[in-house]
């Protein structure tokens, strides 16, 4: 619960493991996370050969999960093909938790008018939908991941604002912030060493569901050709690759619609069960299209 | 004393999952008796008194023992059997009234629906009851009270509201859980009177918990003193009070404020034992000023200890007079260290057509505060004490007159916030708190929180703050071994104290000290009152004490000042205003205070 001595992580994580659902999701991103990080050491092909002999080939002993309309190995594509979202995802949650957060708590403990203004301020850039700010920036920087990270980081810190804010408010009016303002510490720390260790847990929790929010936006991205530019293969673009052929070569679409819903719903069981552990209310509201 | 007992307890025992939290309590209660359960936080006061209705806390069950009401067991029956008896025949008022009554719904629809179940009344025939239970709590006009909803009465409102629901059932016994907690004082001795009234009139028997033992002095004829869940003493008020037979009845009694007394009230050292790992004799033994080597080994059973007084000791005092109030050489009068002149606060309140309109808290407040003396600042809530302390820390800008700071021979005027004031200013002024659960950071270990005013004001590198925060907690007799522990592992009294080490952390010369004692239980009370004196005058600083309590202000200010709507209505020298109030504002705060008798 909330105002206790925050549970060392070890903790958490047996909590975590012991319940069922947490225990489903944290094997399913244990699974994602063990594959994406030894993928390149074990695709049994190059997963941009296109072999023009084997095009649209059933599963076999030589392609697992089959082949694409080019060719190329299913099953290498597959276990490849989460790398790079996973990365710009990683990179873009931590920008977004950073920034937001910062803002989110110093808003909230200076209070008064720079609080109403930056907040409005906030509101007008969320009502921008962030895919076209995403088309935007491809369209003037190329599709690329460097391109990427920036603008989801910017634009989901936006949703992290609110969070931070919200949970911070619950604390500036106790006495325990109120002690350290009549001391005299700066707005700064008391920002950090008063608020920051009681909204430490909900930040976490929030920075995860950030985390499999951004995954999926850039999937999408990748699946509207913005995201993750071939030949590195992404399950966005795969999708999207094997959409027309869905009927003649299922096995094209299904692993990596699998392997992206798998991680997503892997993800939610795991931070659900975290977020029962250390009494935080998580937040459900899916920013995004 | 023939009729038979409406209410019988016997060998009571109820626990949780290893412990026991009521342990062997007994007593009778015959028509029309009251019984004050007295104990500390923790005692398992509050548990007995659910019990005696059937009901059990979640996590805790009825272990051995019976409870009888009118010759029926009350314990291991089904809800349904109880219904009709609870708030029946036994009712139970709780602690906070404004919560136990719906909030969404109006008084008289909730005492009809009381009705509903325990009389058969028809619908006019409850209207008129209503009104008839609203009159007998002295509501002033019932008809209108029975159309308000809770939030539209006073704090005292909601309580007599609550008593009536209580009454509906026509109880013979009605238990109360610390019925005036929260009440000021005089709207409290107004309750007590018309409970009092009740008792007498209505011939119904009460069971009363409360921390206060001048509550239970003023309501009940009985007192059973609860320790660590066991029942240590029962017998006769006033008799138990003025020649206690427990050790620990006696420590209780010497723990409470008096304004008749001279001096601080006296501690009860260490702390309650804990449920899980009681010690094998008598529980009250490791913290016993006459503990015998026989103490230790064997629990002593509740005894018939002189006529109507049973006792568990083994050797009960009832030869003894009660402690002496130790008495206190006044402070010297230092130079002049804190000037307050004509300080008026207010609050902006949205108003209509989107102005604001100004509230006056404060309204031109004027006084002084010497080198080492301790004012106290006492007023009901809402008198402004508060408020003014608050201005002086610098959180709340005042609007008009000043507040002036003498040091070094320097007469420094202080900005009206603490953001404006430079640290020299900042550290000379220490705030501390009433509820160290909030104004301890939760999330922190003592040490780091001892540490944040030794590295703010004096850069104390990390290798010694360590050693410094250790000497700070020996000051306020703590162990050094608590400075890794969070503030959730320490009892209320403990983290007070660290709430205290941390202000005189800052080398302070002057303390603010806001209710400190509020939240403490009396035995507490009394030892953090004790440190703050000792601590003042061993570094010479000065303080202003404010509480809501004149008792508690008495024993510890060496001048009063009164406040009343805002205003001082009288200071003077803490001995002579209690004895010779000036003001009839002083005076009637002195006849609301309930003196147990010495």
């Amino acid at each position: 619960m909330r105002g206790v001595a925050a549970l060392p992580v070890s903790r958490v994580l047996r909590d975590v493991w012991a319940q069922r659902s947490g225990r489903i999701g944290m094997v399913i991103v244990g699974l994602h996370l063990a594959v994406a990080l030894a993928a390149p050491l074990i695709v049994p092909q190059d997963p941009a050969f296109q072999d023009a002999g084997a095009m649209l080939q059933s599963p076999s002993l030589t392609h697992w999960f089959g082949t694409d309309r080019l060719g190329r190995d299913v099953f290498s594509r597959t276990l490849l093909g989460g790398r790079e979202a996973m990365l710009i995802a990683t990179i873009a949650t931590v920008i977004a938790m950073v920034w937001g957060s910062t803002l989110g708590i110093l808003v909230a403990l200076i209070g008064g008018r720079t609080d109403a203004v930056v907040m409005r301020f906030v509101d007008a850039l969320m009502s921008i939908p962030w895919i076209l700010l995403v088309m935007l920036f491809v369209a003037a920087l190329g599709s690329s991941s460097a391109a990427l990270v920036p603008v989801l980081g910017f634009s989901y810190g936006l949703s992290v604002v609110y969070l931070a804010r919200a949970a911070a408010l619950d604390f500036v009016a106790r006495d325990f912030v109120v002690a350290a303002q009549a001391r005299g510490h700066s707005r700064w720390s008391i920002a950090v060493t008063e608020l920051l260790p009681n909204v430490r847990d909900s930040l976490a929790v929030q920075g995860a569901m950030q985390w499999s929010w951004i995954l999926l936006a850039v999937s999408s991205l990748s699946f509207l050709g913005m995201g993750v530019a071939p030949p590195t293969p992404d399950w966005g673009q795969m999708i999207a690759d094997a959409r027309g052929i869905m009927q003649r070569a299922p096995w094209a679409l299904i692993w990596p619609m699998l392997a992206l819903s798998s991680l997503v719903i892997g993800m939610n069981l795991a931070v659900d069960a975290w977020a029962r552990v250390t009494g935080v209310e998580r937040n459900r509201r899916v920013p995004g299209p | 004393m023939t009729a038979p007992p409406q209410l019988e307890v016997e060998n009571l025992q109820v626990g949780g999952e290893g412990c026991l939290v009521v342990d062997t309590v007994s007593f009778t209660l015959r028509p029309g008796e009251s019984l004050g359960i007295a104990g500390e936080s923790g005692s398992g006061k509050s548990t007995l008194l659910l019990s005696l209705m059937g009901l059990m806390r979640q996590g805790l069950r009825h272990v051995g023992g019976s409870v009888r009401l009118n010759g029926m067991p009350m314990l291991g029956q089904s809800d349904a059997a109880l219904a009709a008896v609870r708030g029946g025949k036994i009712a139970l008022i709780p602690q906070n009234p404004a919560t136990a009554l719906n909030p969404s719904r109006r008084i008289g629809t909730q005492i009809s629906e009381a009705l509903l179940l325990h009389s058969t009344l028809d619908k006019a025939g409850r209207d008129v009851r209503v009104l008839d239970l609203l009159g007998r709590v002295r509501l002033p006009e019932p008809a209108v009270a029975a159309r308000r909803f809770p939030h539209e009465l006073s704090g005292g409102q909601v309580q007599r509201a609550a008593i009536a629901m209580a009454l509906a059932g026509e109880p013979d016994v009605l238990l109360l859980d610390e019925p005036t907690t929260g009440l000021d004082a005089s709207t409290q001795a107004a309750l007590l009177d018309l409970l009092v009234d009740l008792r007498h009139r209505g011939q119904v028997a009460m069971v009363c918990v409360s921390h206060d033992l001048g509550v239970l002095a003023r309501l009940c004829d009985r007192i059973a003193v609860l320790y660590a869940g066991a029942m240590i003493e029962e017998g006769p008020l006033p008799a138990v009070l003025t020649r206690p037979g427990h050790p620990y009845t006696r420590a209780l009694a010497a723990s409470i404020p008096r304004l008749s007394a001279t001096g601080l009230p006296l501690p009860i050292e260490g702390r309650p034992p804990s449920l899980f790992d009681l010690p094998p004799g008598c529980r009250f033994a490791p913290r016993c000023a006459f503990v015998q080597d026989a103490c230790r080994d064997s629990r002593p059973a509740l005894t018939l200890a002189g006529p109507d007084r049973r006792v568990a000791c083994l050797y009960p005092l009832t030869t003894l007079a009660p402690a002496a109030v130790q008495l206190d050489a006044a402070a010297e009068q230092g130079a002049p260290l804190l000037a307050v002149e004509d300080l008026s606060v207010g609050y902006e309140q949205p108003g209509k057509h989107g102005k604001t309109t100004r509230r006056s808290v404060v309204s031109a407040v004027s006084f002084t505060v010497a080198r080492g003396e301790v004012l106290g600042l006492v007023g009901e809530s809402g008198s402004g004490k508060s408020t003014i302390l608050r201005a002086i820390a610098g959180l709340a800008a005042p609007s008009s007159g000043r507040i002036a700071l003498m040091r070094d021979g320097q007469t420094e005027v202080l900005a009206a916030r603490s953001t404006g004031r430079p640290l020299a200013q900042l550290r000379s002024i220490q705030l501390i708190f009433q509820n160290p659960d909030a104004s301890l950071n939760p999330r922190h270990r003592i040490l780091d929180l001892l540490a944040q005013p030794l590295h703010l004001y004096e850069k104390v590198p990390r290798s010694d703050l360590r050693a410094k925060a250790a000497e700070l907690l020996a000051e306020v007799r703590l162990d050094a071994a608590m400075l890794d522990r969070m503030p959730a592992q320490l009892s209320g009294g403990e983290r007070q104290r660290v709430a205290i080490a941390r202000a005189f952390a800052a080398g302070p010369d002057l303390l603010l000290c806001d209710e400190i004692t509020t939240a403490l239980d009396v035995s507490v009370q009394a030892a953090v009152l004790h440190l703050i004196r000792d601590l003042a005058r061993k570094h010479d600083v000065a303080a202003i004490f404010v509480s809501h309590d004149l008792a508690v202000v008495r024993a510890i200010a060496d001048r009063i000042a009164v406040l009343h709507n805002g205003k001082v209505v009288e200071t003077n020298d803490a001995r002579e205003l209690c004895a010779r109030p000036l003001e009839s504002y002083t005076r009637s705060l002195i006849d609301s205070i309930l003196e147990i008798p010495a």
